[in-house]
């Protein structure tokens, strides 16, 4: 297992650190918000990151990918964690890219993911039901009907929803709520009739939309009702993708706040020499570091297609999620009042870090998935 | 095959060959092997074994040979560690010899320093003791006030220390004295080795909450430390007593055997003791709340290992002594007090048993271990005062 970073992989993150502080600072995301943005992200930033090469970092070089490998994907979203870039890289490169990639067939992948690499192709994976993330329970119903299928039912929480050209949609084609049996993956064209789209305001100012599908046309991927291995890998992916986003947004916030300790003087002194503040700075220094070591951790699973991906990705998203919470409610906190104003921009992190949070399951979650994972 | 390969074959064979059939089980506490010229061998074969291993300087293997060492670099280390662990090999010998003084020596010491001291290391001839903590001077180590008296060609040292790990049988104690009562503390401190064997040195077992009694006080009345035996510089000792404290604390954290060798290991994993103590209920532990703790805990020391793993991965010498050792130190001794605490709720009243039949080796050790692991946050540097070398070491953060 690779816990270091190559030279490739530190260049890169080199290159999408300096990329992401000049074009996508938060200032940005704040213009989005402000301007009530019906994109929620830059098209023309996207398409800088697209000749970065970032939208096929995973994707084979055969299909117009980088091959980069998943230790590339990470340090990329880390950088975006850092400073909160809007795009639609998760939705599409990290989650989309690897539905056609696991579940596609030979044309499907060699008609989509050029797409995806090239930037002409958004995508969204429709998955979440209920407020919680229950990657099993579907109860949105796919009938053969002709060559295809049609699509029932009702999905929240779809990140990139309203302005990605093609859906993925987890529906059931057999069994009951919660059966692993029957789960199936669908492409459906985010145009198709009796497909409803409305976009969700979050409040990280990030994309999100619910479906209502009315017997929506969609294009079988896999195997008819036997999908369910193939969603939780890419679930684990996108896990893992998000826990890297968090570790950059974690690192940030907390240096801000050092930051923010060593300059607020209250008492004719520095706040930061508060035994009170230093111990609660130290002691989210050491959950970083370990934060650090689970991320590196699991995209090298990734890489190394190793047996503990599932493992590797319920630890790294329970543990950024408590970490990350802990270093945005922190920094709230130690900022004081002017932490609370919307002028700061040091509250823009724990609006995100809720919404990291709710995004593939929380840690309560992952603790119960991992536990089921090592047998107890 | 390449060096390495042919280095695990040797290694093996040699083990194979030499390594005694009672040398391959699990080590009781009591049969841990310490050296020294107080050690008691009762099993004939745990000397044959540390002649054999020292020999080779494999019981300090990666110090140079000229001191006796093994000469090993990292990676014929770890294939050292492998190839040992795979016959469940017992380690020959422990102590503050190899953790602590041993390394402060090839850092500070001098050439015949080392030639001196090194050898009869690793030979497990002498077993070393530390005097640091004083009755006035725990956190605040640097209060220290035993005297060392300069008389032109040794010192004679009064004083008391505390916490003296394993000083009844131990021959040397490394110690930070006071050569300069009128310098600011940190400035006034000298580092001697002192031979234990003389009048003026008097040792007495501090028995501790968990009823074992691994430390002493030592008592210093009119001792004498030869000069050849100071450390670095006159009233420079805090320098070295510092770099010997991020030996110690990368020796507790685990971190100078690449993690292999938690310290808890002689245990059942929670998991395994909760099945027995609490059963499932289908494929899930029946009490939810102590499972998550377990859950929690377990995710935990993953990303402990991880985290060593990637220290060690960092720093191809190893080791890492440095600010990041008080991480390992502060997380490490957190997590194995949460590991015995989570221990106590899974066996109940079992793990508060002290003494006789109605309790299994086990459930008594349980209770012991759960006493003792409240030293791992205090020994060493406590939990704060790690989280003040964070603060200010890595974050900066004001005085």
């Amino acid at each position: 297992m690779a816990l270091v970073l190559n030279e490739e992989q530190n260049m890169l993150r080199d290159a999408a650190k300096d990329f992401c502080s000049k074009n996508v600072a938060i200032t940005e995301l704040r213009k989005l918000r402000d301007n009530k943005d019906e994109t929620g992200f830059d098209r023309e930033i996207w398409k800088q990151m697209v000749e970065l090469g970032w939208s096929g970092i995973t994707i084979p070089e055969e299909y117009g990918g980088l091959g980069f490998g998943y230790t590339g994907l990470g340090v990329v979203m880390e950088e975006c964690g850092r400073t909160l870039a809007a795009s639609p890289l998760m939705s599409t490169a990290v989650l989309g890219s690897s539905c056609v990639l696991l579940a596609g067939t030979d044309a499907q992948k060699s008609e989509l993911l050029p797409k995806i690499a090239a930037g002409e192709l958004i995508m969204a994976l429709a998955l979440e039901e209920s407020p919680h993330h229950a990657p099993h329970r579907i109860n949105t119903s796919a009938a053969k009907s002709g060559d295809g299928y049609v699509l029932n039912g009702s999905k929240k929480f779809v990140l990139d929803g309203h302005v990605a050209d093609k859906l993925v949609v987890v529906a059931r084609t057999a069994g009951k709520e919660e059966d692993r049996e029957g789960i199936s993956l669908f492409l459906v064209d985010s145009g198709a009739d009796g497909l409803d789209i409305t976009r969700t305001i979050m409040a990280d100012s990030r994309n999100a939309a619910n479906l209502e599908l009315v017997n929506v046309a969609g294009t079988l991927m896999g195997e008819a009702g036997q999908s369910a291995d193939l969603l939780d890998r890419v679930l684990d992916i996108g896990r893992i993708a998000i826990s890297a986003e968090m570790l950059g947004g974690t690192q940030e916030a907390f240096e801000r706040t050092i930051e923010y300790l060593k300059t607020r003087e209250q008492f004719g002194v520095a706040i930061g020499s508060f035994q009170a503040l230093k111990h609660r700075a130290a002691d989210m220094f050491c959950e970083i570091e370990l934060s650090k070591s689970v991320v590196l951790g699991a995209l090298s699973a990734l890489d190394e297609d190793s047996e503990d991906i599932a493992k590797l990705a319920s630890l790294a998203k329970s543990r950024l999620t408590d970490t990350y919470n802990l270093v945005s409610s922190e920094a709230i906190q130690m900022h004081g009042g002017i932490g609370m104003t919307d002028e700061h921009e040091i509250g823009f992190f724990i609006k995100r870090a809720r919404l990291c949070e709710h995004t593939l399951g929380n840690a309560a979650y992952h603790r119960n998935r991992y536990g089921e994972l090592e047998g107890y | 095959m390449t060096d390495l390969e042919s280095f695990r074959a040797e290694v093996r064979g040699w083990l194979e060959e030499n390594c005694p059939a009672s040398m391959r089980t699990p080590v009781p506490e009591d049969e841990i092997i310490g050296g020294g010229s107080k050690q008691v061998y009762e099993n004939p074969e745990a000397k044959i074994w540390l002649d054999r291993m020292a020999e080779k300087g494999w019981t300090a293997p990666t110090w140079p040979t000229e001191y006796g060492g093994g000469g090993l670099s990292r990676d014929e280390f770890l294939v050292l560690q492998d190839e040992m662990a795979r016959i469940s090999a017992r380690a020959p010998i422990q102590g503050m010899g190899f953790s602590m003084i041993g390394p402060t020596l090839l850092d500070y010491g001098t050439e015949a320093q080392k030639r001196e001291h090194l050898p009869r290391i690793v030979s497990g001839e002498i077993r070393w003791c530390q005097g640091y903590s004083e009755p006035g001077a725990g956190s605040d180590l640097a209060s220290l006030q035993t005297r060392a008296e300069d008389r032109g060609d040794h010192f004679i040292v009064n004083g008391q220390k505390v916490w003296t790990s394993g000083a009844n049988s131990a021959d040397w104690m490394f110690t930070l004295v006071r050569t300069e009562p009128q310098a600011p503390k940190h400035e006034g401190i000298s580092f001697v080795l002192i031979d234990m064997d003389q009048p003026g040195i008097t040792v007495k077992p501090i028995q501790l909450i968990s009823g074992s009694s691994p430390f002493c006080e030592t008592f210093l009345d009119n001792a004498i430390a030869k000069k050849e035996n100071l450390v670095g510089k006159l009233n420079h000792g805090w320098t070295v007593g510092k770099r010997l404290l991020q030996h110690e604390r990368s020796a507790i954290s685990g971190l100078t055997t690449g993690g292999r060798s938690g310290r808890f290991d002689h245990t059942r994993s929670l998991p395994e003791v909760a099945k027995e103590y609490i059963g499932m209920q289908g494929c899930k532990l029946a009490d939810a709340i102590l499972r998550d703790e377990i859950v929690k805990n377990r995710m935990n020391s993953a990303a402990y290992n991880l985290t060593q793993r990637r220290a060690m991965a960092e720093n191809e010498s190893g080791g890492t002594p440095g600010f990041v050792t008080s991480v390992f130190k502060y997380y490490g001794g957190e997590l194995g007090k949460d590991r015995m605490e989570i221990q106590l709720k899974i066996m109940g009243t079992q793990s508060l048993g002290w003494e006789g039949n109605m309790f299994t080796e086990e459930e008594k050790l349980a209770t012991r271990s759960w006493l003792r692991s409240k030293a791992s946050s205090i020994a060493g540097g406590t939990s704060e005062v790690q989280l003040n070398i964070i603060s200010k070491r890595v974050l900066g953060l004001p005085d």
